[in-house]
């Protein structure tokens, strides 16, 4: 024992985090997948012998934590560790076991330090396209969405499964892409296994036991720490969402007990007929996403500090859809599920929580009419993202705009416009539309978009909170829900196939975040100054905030 | 005093500091200053420093041939908020460009965050009718009726600066400069800035933010250049003043004045070009810069003598060093990573109980437990002293008092929350701060497709050399060069310096339908007018013209940049564009996509002038000097670095070693600006110029 050793443990335990992240990173630059570069929708990261989760990079979207690690498992669980051999890579898209919906790949690799296995990389990344209907909530069963790959070796001792490569791009509108994104992801794990198997030998350890030990226990100690801050109890609440051909209810019952969090999904309506429904895996990511923001967010992601939290659903609800319900869109309910925890939670740490926000992002998968191709046309496809306001926070107004849970970056007008046929001829921010409140919640946006080449084309929509707003929390405001429609038509549902014909104007406004508070607490200079930067509008004023016209901040 | 041929002065106004650098003809340091930097009137302190220099090495003002200025003045108004009123003006139906930025959220985790202030609020916002399309096309033309309505929200607001950003400018800025001429008729006053000239790219938010950021500072820049040039002409100077800018080129005063967003980050820049031209005299083609100071580090990569360079830029990032928090500009920058790890950053215990370092820092004031100014918290540099790296009665010439048992009290605090010793704190101190600068170097690496183990570092900076060896272990990296003068390489690499100018425009083309004639005209435009810039400081001489080309897989959202050969292309180097493409793809990602479909989005010129030409040094480190092997007479405590035992080093001082003197670690060689702490893992060796050579060799003995 030299003076090093006590700190060691930490400087190996920072240098996977780094080396988890350098992987992420070069993953999400080599992809092709619009969602992966705009929103981070990759996954990287680091396990023991057992399965265990090490380390695991922080990306732009909360969709895989925990999905990792328990798919991690399931895979080893499968293979036996002892046929595994250098230069083995196992692969799966099935949304049971990877990451909820088939274009998400996840590669597992053991890692081989003096010929036997030390540990395993793995990661995952969003594929651009899997054949069947494509992305999109139209699909009645999974086989409508495309193929799905059970389990099985990619890499044979380095020798790729050429058939294997072969199915997926048969089966794809751009095969050149997902074999690219596959090879990105070999990379990836490649990287990853290299460079763990250099910092065992810089720092001349033989296992990982040891090190994977200090990381799981130091966490999960500083997990349940957290956690016994908050007394034990039991908290219910209900979300009510859009759905698809009906309205559905989120249930969660929350019951914090000592040294763990459990999470409780019963009483969530039945799935529905389309592709919204939810695999447990994907809604405990977001679920855990939102409790880990507010419950020891400072700890790294990783077996100990996500042991103590439990979620459990009755299968065939919504939110635990069961094979082979369609779930090609999963995120759309997926990402409401941190309103409905947040909903439990504040019943018992109201000043931590914010109010809900526009939280499902309004992203606009927009395609040339499918005629266009046929008569000669410029056929186009194009997936830009936009969101709404995210809800007021306990100390602070929400935020205008902005991506949450997801990650998502929202698309510039140029590029959209430099890329498609499309002229987008306003985007702003939509004035009242943040719930009123001591804390008024994040502003929506408005965005009107039009054909540029006077051909039709087709907008696929698959948004929440057009017929539920945000709502406002202990007093406060619901924010405006979002509305969409064509200029001289009646207001579309939120989910479904638009066709903007040339001169048709497509409107689109993504919704408000709710308010936190009473609105006529709210600090009279903070409404003097929402009124002078017009995002609150006088005659709002006057009637949420009580402002007389004469007032002056 | 013998009269210095052809002398040059290089002046580096920093926030703290002002250095002033006077060298001869081959680029010796005569005399160096290092001044209080006066914020209210920096003039002064730059003169101060000047007439120190001409003091101390005997020359006049108009003797001077060369005179060349890096200042973070532009920086500091952008951090502190005290540039002019803006205003931006933008095209209806779009107000909120800056409010909306990227809809995006630049920490996970963070529920609580604030999005960064981008120095125009929403009520400054103003919207033209016009619009313009991504080809460059007019589909609306600008309404000028509706200029007095314009010019009374101007009045109501008290703007004095403008930032004009219309959609799609960089494809056709004839709405931009009309709207400019208008507005100027009214108000000559108002001090306008045009996003088709500030930063021709597209991207909306982007060009929007580079166009503020240039409008915020561009009154008050102007103003200070305007002033220092009198001053020094009313003292004698005749040479012009150039100013260096954030790509590492040089530029006239009134080109800066005009673009004066471009002089941000100037200073670290100079750092880079100085440890470029080491690497040219040394013949070094994989380089490491590592520059480390009080509050942070600094490391670039440098590829065949040149620095790594990038467009874009975040200044003053709001949370600590998270990128996404600052305001984003886009402008040739010397591209390098900045960590929160510097000798004043401070170490403390997380509730995990692990040690975190930085990016809090002590800076100057307090400064460091040991300086007695008040500081309680343990930093890196009390770390170093504990271990005994820093010898307390030798650091910055004695000038600053070091109060060795206020370092060891500071880190027994933190000890005693993580059951560390005194020395066991300051060893994990050291062992987290140097594994996270080494881990932002290797992420920085990769992210570019290169690989840290196979370069040489170049450590300078007052903590630079006593960290290196220890930042280079963990690297991979085995060599390690310390310059001459050390504290001072900003300003001193400023001479090094070329006068450059570089546009980079969009213009979006899949390769295969690019039209070879019209891209040809198009670049000619480019060139003339960086052209003109250039000789207006370089009205002779050859010039040097880059072409780049950033290209892309379509549906990608990262460019890579191409090389183009520097002639008219052909419809021919379409195959060559490819292969260059796939070539440097594959270098990057492992492999190459065949059949994917390459676009590219922006075309990139430099011109410049011919770099000064290398000196035939370049047998310096290859040469057999005679090597002699010497120990030294006194001795240390420390703590090994590499083994963690308290082991005995050498001590030597700097200026009495010779050429060809080599040295085991443990050692310590001591001078008045750092200490290079050579580990019992290195060996050193100084060079024919007194740079320090330090070899890894694996044993540790």
């Amino acid at each position: 024992m030299n003076l090093f050793s006590k700190t060691r443990q930490q400087v190996m335990w920072n240098r996977l985090l780094a080396v988890v992240e350098e992987q992420g990173q070069a993953l999400i630059r080599a992809a092709f997948s619009p969602i992966v570069r705009e929103c981070g929708d990759i996954s990287a990261g680091i396990f023991d012998v057992q399965g265990r989760m090490m380390a695991q990079a922080v990306t732009g979207t909360p969709g895989h934590i925990n999905t990792m690690a328990e798919a991690v498992k399931s895979l080893r669980d499968l293979f036996p560790i002892q046929t595994m051999q250098p230069g083995d890579i196992y692969l799966t898209n099935d949304p049971w076991i990877a990451s909820g919906h088939l274009n998400d790949f996840l590669l597992l690799m053991p890692v081989f330090h003096d010929a036997r296995v030390v540990g395993f990389t793995s990661c995952t990344s969003h594929l651009v396209d899997l054949g069947g209907l494509g992305m999109g909530p139209e699909g009645t069963d999974i086989f409508d969405e495309g193929l799905l790959v059970p389990p099985c070796k990619l890499l044979d001792r380095g020798e790729i499964n050429q058939l294997l490569l072969d199915i997926v791009k048969a089966n794809s509108r751009e095969p050149i892409a997902n074999e690219g994104d596959i090879y990105a992801l070999i990379a990836c794990c490649e990287t990853g296994g290299r460079r763990l198997v250099e910092m065992m030998q810089e720092f001349a350890i033989d296992d990982l036991g040891e090190l994977s030990d200090y990381i799981i226990d130091t966490s999960r100690r500083g997990t349940i720490d957290a956690i016994a801050e908050i007394p034990n109890g039991c908290w219910t609440n209900t979300l009510l969402v859009d759905g698809y051909e009906k309205e559905a209810e989120l249930v969660a019952c929350l019951t914090v007990e000592d040294h763990k969090i459990i999470l409780d999904f019963t009483g969530t309506s039945p799935c529905s007929q389309k592709g919204i429904n939810v695999p447990l895996n994907y809604a405990t990511a977001y679920s855990v996403f939102a409790l880990r923001c507010i419950i020891g967010s400072d700890i790294p992601n990783n077996a100990g500090s996500l042991d103590p939290f439990i979620v459990r659903a009755p299968k065939g609800c919504i939110l635990n859809a069961q094979p082979p319900s369609p779930v090609a869109m999963r995120h759309t309910l997926g990402q409401m599920t941190p309103d409905l925890v947040y909903g439990c939670l504040r019943q018992v740490l109201p000043e931590l929580v914010p109010a809900e926000g526009a939280s499902c992002m309004y992203d606009l998968p927009m395609r040339s009419a499918p005629e266009i191709a046929q008569i000669g046309g410029e056929a186009f496809a194009l997936e830009p993202a936009h969101n709404g306001g995210t809800g007021a926070r306990p100390t602070k107004d929400g935020l205008s705009a902005t991506a949450f849970p997801s990650g998502v970056w929202g698309s510039q007008v140029e590029i959209t416009e430099a890329s498609v046929p499309v002229m987008i001829k306003s985007r702003q921010l939509r004035p009242d539309s943040g719930g009123a409140g001591r804390y008024r919640g994040g502003l929506g946006q408005r965005i009107e978009l039009q054909s540029a080449n006077n051909q039709p084309f087709l907008v696929f929509l698959s948004v929440e909170r057009i017929k539920n707003p945000a709502r406002g929390c202990k007093g406060g405001k619901a924010g405006a829900p979002g509305r969409i429609r064509l200029d001289d038509g009646p207001d579309l549902p939120g989910k479904g196939e638009v066709r903007i014909e040339p001169g048709q104007t497509l409107i689109f406004e993504t919704p408000g975040g709710g308010g936190y508070g009473p609105a006529h607490q709210r600090c009279r200079q903070a409404v003097s100054a929402d009124i002078k930067e017009q995002l609150v509008s006088s005659a709002t004023a006057q009637s949420d905030y009580d402002w007389k016209p004469n007032e002056d901040g | 005093m013998t009269p210095i041929a052809s002398p040059r002065v290089a002046v580096d106004i920093g926030g703290t500091f002002t250095d002033t650098v006077l060298v001869d003809e081959n680029f010796n340091v005569c005399a160096s200053a290092k001044t209080p930097t006066t914020p209210q009137n920096p003039t002064i302190g730059a003169l101060e420093g000047v007439n120190r220099v001409l003091t101390d090495s005997g020359a006049q003002l108009s003797d001077i041939v060369g005179f060349v200025h890096g200042t973070t003045l532009a920086t500091n108004a952008l951090i502190e908020r005290c540039g002019a009123r803006t205003a931006v003006i933008t095209t209806a139906g779009f107000r909120d460009i800056l409010e909306i930025a990227y809809e995006r959220r630049y920490s996970q985790y963070d529920i609580n965050l604030s999005k960064p202030d981008l120095l125009v609020p929403r009520s400054r916002c103003f919207t033209i009718e016009e619009r313009m399309l991504a080809n460059g096309s007019v589909y609306s033309p600008l309404d000028l009726t509706a200029l007095p309505h314009l010019i009374g929200q101007i009045d109501d607001c008290g703007a004095n600066a403008i930032a004009i950003c219309l959609l799609h400018a960089y494809a056709n800025s004839s709405h931009e400069i009309l709207l400019r001429q208008a507005l100027l008729e009214l108000r000559p006053d108002l001090t306008i800035s045009i996003s088709s000239e500030v930063s021709p790219e597209a991207r909306e938010f982007e060009r929007m933010c580079t166009t503020v950021a240039n409008a915020y500072v561009q009154p008050m820049m102007a103003q200070y250049l305007n002033s220092l040039q009198d001053e020094l002409r009313h003292q004698g100077l005749i040479c012009p003043v150039l100013m260096m800018t954030s790509g590492g080129g040089m530029t006239t005063l009134e080109t800066a004045a005009q673009h004066p967003i471009r002089l941000v980050e100037s200073g670290p820049a100079g750092g880079a070009l100085l440890a470029a031209q080491i690497a040219s005299q040394l013949r070094e083609d994989m380089v490491l810069s590592f520059d480390m100071g009080g509050t942070t580090a600094k490391l670039c990569l440098i590829d065949q003598f040149q620095p790594q360079t990038s467009r874009k830029f975040e200044i003053s990032r709001a949370e600590r060093f998270i990128k996404g928090s600052g305001m984003p500009v886009r402008i040739p920058v010397i591209e390098m990573i900045e960590i929160g790890a510097g000798g004043g950053s401070i170490a403390s215990a997380d509730r995990l109980g692990r040690i975190n370092v930085g990016p809090e820092s002590a800076g100057s004031e307090p400064g460091p437990a040991a300086f007695g100014k008040g500081g309680d918290h343990p930093t890196v540099t009390d770390a170093d002293i504990a271990l005994g790296y820093i010898e307390p009665g030798r650091f910055a010439e004695g000038r600053l008092s070091i109060d060795r048992n206020a370092a060891e009290s500071a880190l027994a605090v933190l000890g005693s929350k993580l059951d560390l010793s005194i020395t066991q704190s300051a060893a994990g101190v050291s062992e987290i701060v140097d594994e996270s600068m080494a881990s932002a170097g290797r992420t920085h690496a990769v992210e570019g497709g290169k690989d840290l183990a196979e370069r040489t570092m170049i450590a300078f900076g007052g903590n630079g050399p006593l960290h290196a060896t220890r930042v280079a272990r963990r690297s991979g990296i085995k060599r390690i060069l310390v310059p001459l003068n050390p504290g001072v390489g900003s300003a001193v690499g400023f001479l090094f310096a070329p006068i450059s100018f570089e546009i980079i425009q969009s213009r979006y083309s899949l390769l295969k339908a690019l039209d070879v004639a019209e891209l040809n005209s198009f670049f000619d435009t480019m060139i003339d007018e960086a052209t003109n810039t250039v000789r207006q400081a370089a009205p002779t001489g050859d010039l040097l013209v880059k072409k780049s080309a950033f290209m892309r897989y379509h549906g990608q959202g990262h460019e890579i940049e191409i090389a183009l050969p520097n002639k008219d292309l052909r419809d021919a180097h379409r195959d060559a564009l490819t292969r260059a493409f796939e070539v440097e793809y594959s270098h990057q990602f492992s492999r190459s996509v065949p059949g994917m479909r390459i676009e590219i989005l922006n075309w990139s010129v430099t011109v410049s002038t011919l770099a000064r030409p290398i000196e035939k040094t370049a047998s310096l480190s290859k040469s057999k000097s005679k090597s002699k092997s010497i120990t030294g007479g006194e001795r240390l405590p420390i703590v090994c670095d590499f083994s963690g035992e308290h082991v005995e080093a050498a001590v030597f001082m700097r200026n009495s070693l010779e050429p060809g003197d080599a040295i085991n670690g443990p050692a310590l060689i001591i001078e008045p600006q750092t200490t290079t702490l050579v580990s019992s893992d290195f060996h050193a060796k100084v060079l024919l110029d007194h740079t320090i050579q330090l070899q890894r060799h694996e044993t540790g003995g």
